[in-house]
C-alpha cells in the first residue's frame, strides 16, 4: 500500500514548520506498518501533546490525541483492554520524559506490549523554543537565554534502567536504520521504546547555530555513531545509535490472562 | 427486593453494583479511604473476566480507565480527596472526548492531605468544577449501602446514555459503614449500554456528530471505524478545529447534553415534605442523621420532612424550589462550610428562610447537632 493511503488527506495542511524533522519520522513508521503487513484497522497511536503529538491526527489508524506526558497511560488502558491491537505511541521528548517522567519509566518497568516512539529534538517547540531534559547544557533556548545549566536526561540509558525489554536509537539522518528499529520495536512482544534524533530548525536551531534542516541533520550525521564504534572509544562525547536492549520477559496482559484463568477458576470451585 | 444477601461495607456494595453494572475495567491507585473499592474489585474483576491494573499514579489511572472506554470497556476507578485532584485534568479530557467512565470519591476532610480516616463532604463544589473551562457533569450520592450498590448501577447507566464521565460522590462514613445489601437477580435493575453506530464499514463515520436530541453513537477502538479522538475543540471528525463556530457549538453541546436532561437525570427522596414547616435538604452520610431527626420529630407531632437529593449534578433547582415553597424554613444538612446551601439558596424564592446545620471536624454530624441548629432557628434556644 503506497504511502499515500496512510494519511488522512483531509486533515492536510499539516502544522509542522518547513525543515522538521517530524515528517521523515511519521514516513519511517509507516514504512515500517507497511513491511510488516499489519492492518490499519489493527493498529491504534496514542499521542500526548506538542508538535510531535499532532502526527496521529494525520495517520489513519484508531488515533487518540490525549494530554500533555499521559499517553502511555491512556495506551495502557487501550492496549490492557484490547490486548489483540498494535498500540504505538509517538511522543515528544519533553512529553515522555519531564511531564510523562513517571509514565515512561513505569511504562518501561510495567513490561506491556505497546511501542514507545521519543521524536526527541530537544526542545519544546510548540510553546516556542523552551530547554526540554533533553536539551542538555550550555543549550541555549527561550527560557534559557544565557545558557542552560540544566543536566539532561539519556532516554535510551532510562529506558533500560526502567526495563524496557527493546530499547533502540536512530536518527532522521539514518532513516532505513530508524524504519528496522521501529519494525523490530512492533514485532517485540514486551514494552519497547525508539529514540529518534531529529531536528527543530525553528526553535533549537535558530538559538543553537543549526538554523537549517541540513545543518540539524548534518549535525546528527557527525554527532552520532554506531555503538561500540571505533570513533566512540576515540571520541566519548558521540552519542551512540543501536539496540541497546532486547530481551525476553513476561508481557503483562499474557501475564494478566493467567490470573483471569485462575480467578474464574476459583469461582467455579465455588 | 429479592435477591442475595450480604453484610458489607459500602465500598465493597460499590464493587458489587459495578460488577453487576457490566464494569469490566478498572485503574486505580491506592488511596485513603477508598482503598477496599480496588482491593475488592482485584479480586472480582478477573472472576468475571475482566481487568483489574493499578497504576503508578492517579493521574494515570484516571487516563487508563479513558483508554478501555474508548475501546468498548465499562470502565471505572476510585479515589478521595488529593487523588480527585489530581483526576480533574483527565476528566476534563473525558468531558471534551465525551468518554463514558466512572469516578468513586470517598469524601476525606481536605484541604491537602487534611483528615484522610475520617467523612467529609466537602468535594461537592470540586465535583462540578474540578476540571477548567465551561463544561457540565453528572455527580451523585448515596446514604445506605443498598443504595452505593444501586447507585453504582445508576452512575454507569448515565455514563454510557450521555457519554459523560459520571463522579460517585461517597463518604468515609458511607465507604466503610456496614449494612445489609441485597444484590437482586440479574436484569431486575435495568442497564443502559452506549449507542454504537450502525453506519457501515467504508462509509464516512462522524464521531462528534451528535444526533438532534445530544447523543452520539460510537465506535470501539480496533472496530471499522477509524477516527481521531482530542482533548482539543474538534469537528464532527474528531479533528481540532480553532473555528469560533465549531467551538461555540460544541461547548454548547458539551453543557447542553447534560442540562436539557436534568429532570430525568435527577433523583432524590421525599420523606414527609408535601406539609413540613421545617424541612431539611441533605445527602450522602449526613442524609441519615437528618431522617433520624425526622422520624423523632413526627413521632412528637413536629411538621419536619426531608429532601434527600441523591443527584448533586446537575443540581435539581426545579425539585429543590417546589419542595422549599411551602416550608417555612429549610436547613441544609451537610458536612463542610456550606457547599450544597449555596446552590439550595440560588434555586429558592426566599434565601433568607435557608439555614445551614453542618459540621467539618471529621465526625458524622449528629442528631444532637441538628436538634441544637433547629432550636436555635425556631429562636428557643438550645
Amino acid at each position: 500500500m503506497p504511502t499515500k493511503d496512510y494519511i488522512r488527506k483531509r486533515f492536510f495542511p499539516h502544522i509542522w514548520c518547513p525543515g522538521c524533522g517530524h515528517g521523515i519520522i511519521m514516513q519511517g513508521l509507516v514504512n515500517s506498518i507497511e513491511d510488516l503487513k499489519i492492518s490499519k484497522n489493527d493498529v491504534a497511536m496514542v499521542s500526548g501533546i506538542g508538535c510531535s503529538s499532532r502526527i496521529v491526527g494525520y495517520l489513519d489508524f484508531h488515533t487518540l490525541h490525549t494530554l500533555h506526558g499521559r499517553a502511555l497511560a491512556f495506551a495502557t488502558g487501550v492496549k490492557f483492554s484490547r490486548p489483540d491491537l498494535n498500540v504505538i505511541v509517538p511522543m515528544g521528548d519533553g512529553d515522555a520524559t519531564a511531564i510523562g517522567g513517571n509514565h515512561f519509566i513505569h511504562s518501561c518497568r510495567r513490561n506491556i506490549d505497546m511501542t514507545a516512539i521519543v521524536m526527541n529534538n530537544r526542545i519544546y517547540g510548540m510553546t516556542g523554543g523552551q530547554f526540554s531534559p533533553l536539551s542538555g547544557v550550555g543549550i541555549y533556548a527561550t527560557t534559557a537565554p544565557y545558557k542552560n545549566v540544566d543536566y539532561d536526561f539519556d532516554i535510551s540509558a532510562l529506558a533500560v534502567g526502567s526495563g524496557a525489554t527493546y530499547v533502540a536509537r536512530s536518527t532522521v539522518y539514518h532513516p532505513n536504520e530508524m524504519r528496522k528499529y521501529i519494525t523490530q520495536a512492533i514485532q517485540h512482544k514486551g514494552f519497547s521504546v525508539v529514540e529518534i534524533l531529529t531536528q527543530c530548525p525553528t526553535y533549537f536551531g535558530r538559538k543553537n547555530n543549526q538554523k537549517s534542516a541540513v545543518a540539524g541533520m548534518e549535525w546528527l550525521r557527525d554527532n552520532t555513531t554506531p555503538m561500540g564504534s571505533k570513533a566512540k572509544q576515540e571520541n566519548p562525547d558521540l552519542i551512540e545509535r543501536g539496540v541497546f536492549a532486547n530481551i525476553q520477559k513476561g508481557e503483562y496482559c499474557h501475564e494478566y490472562d493467567k490470573v483471569i484463568e485462575m480467578a474464574t477458576a476459583s469461582v467455579k470451585g465455588e | 427486593m429479592e435477591g442475595k444477601t450480604k453484610f458489607v461495607q459500602g465500598n465493597e456494595a460499590c464493587v458489587e453494583g459495578a460488577i453487576y453494572a457490566g464494569c469490566n475495567f478498572f485503574a486505580g491507585y491506592p488511596i485513603t479511604p477508598s482503598t477496599e473499592i480496588a482491593e475488592h474489585l482485584s479480586i472480582r474483576l478477573p472472576q468475571v473476566g475482566g481487568r483489574f491494573i493499578q497504576m503508578e499514579d492517579e493521574i494515570a489511572s484516571m487516563s487508563a480507565i479513558i483508554g478501555a472506554s474508548l475501546t468498548g470497556c465499562k470502565s471505572l476507578t476510585a479515589t478521595s480527596g488529593p487523588g480527585f485532584s489530581l483526576k480533574q485534568e483527565s476528566l476534563g479530557y473525558a468531558i471534551m472526548a465525551e468518554i463514558p467512565c466512572i469516578v468513586v470519591n470517598v469524601q476525606r476532610g481536605g484541604p491537602s492531605t487534611g483528615n484522610p480516616t475520617h467523612g467529609s463532604q466537602g468535594d461537592v463544589q470540586q465535583a462540578k468544577w474540578g476540571t477548567h473551562g465551561d463544561h457540565s457533569i453528572v455527580a451523585i450520592t448515596a446514604s445506605t449501602i443498598q443504595d452505593v450498590f444501586e447507585m453504582t448501577i445508576e452512575a454507569f447507566n448515565i455514563s454510557e446514555m450521555y457519554r459523560t464521565p459520571v463522579i460517585l460522590l461517597l463518604d468515609e462514613v458511607i465507604g466503610h459503614m456496614r449494612e445489609k445489601l441485597t444484590i437482586p437477580e440479574k436484569g431486575v435493575i435495568p442497564l443502559i449500554d452506549r449507542l454504537n453506530t450502525n453506519v457501515k464499514p467504508g462509509v464516512d463515520y462522524h464521531p462528534y456528530f451528535a444526533r438532534k436530541d445530544g447523543r452520539l453513537p460510537m465506535s470501539d477502538f480496533g472496530g471499522t471505524h477509524r477516527y481521531n479522538v482530542t482533548g482539543l475543540f474538534h469537528d464532527m471528525w474528531g479533528f481540532p478545529t480553532g473555528k469560533p463556530e465549531a467551538i461555540h457549538e460544541l461547548q454548547r453541546h458539551l453543557v447542553d447534553k447534560i442540562d436539557s436532561y436534568a429532570n430525568r437525570i435527577c433523583k432524590y427522596k421525599r420523606f414527609y415534605t408535601e406539609d413540613a414547616e421545617t424541612l431539611l435538604i441533605s445527602y450522602g452520610s449526613s442524609a441519615r442523621t437528618a431522617l433520624e431527626m425526622v422520624n423523632y420529630s413526627r413521632k412528637r407531632g413536629r411538621k419536619v420532612g426531608l429532601l434527600e437529593l441523591q443527584t448533586l449534578w446537575p443540581f435539581p433547582d426545579a425539585v429543590v424550589r417546589e419542595a422549599c415553597k411551602n416550608a417555612k424554613r429549610t436547613v441544609v444538612v451537610e458536612m463542610n462550610m456550606g457547599q450544597v446551601l449555596q446552590s439550595v439558596k440560588a434555586a429558592v424564592e426566599e434565601p433568607s428562610k435557608v439555614y445551614l446545620c453542618n459540621r467539618y471536624d471529621g465526625t458524622l454530624i449528629n442528631f444532637e447537632d441538628v436538634k441544637n441548629v433547629m432550636r436555635i432557628i425556631e429562636g428557643k434556644g438550645v
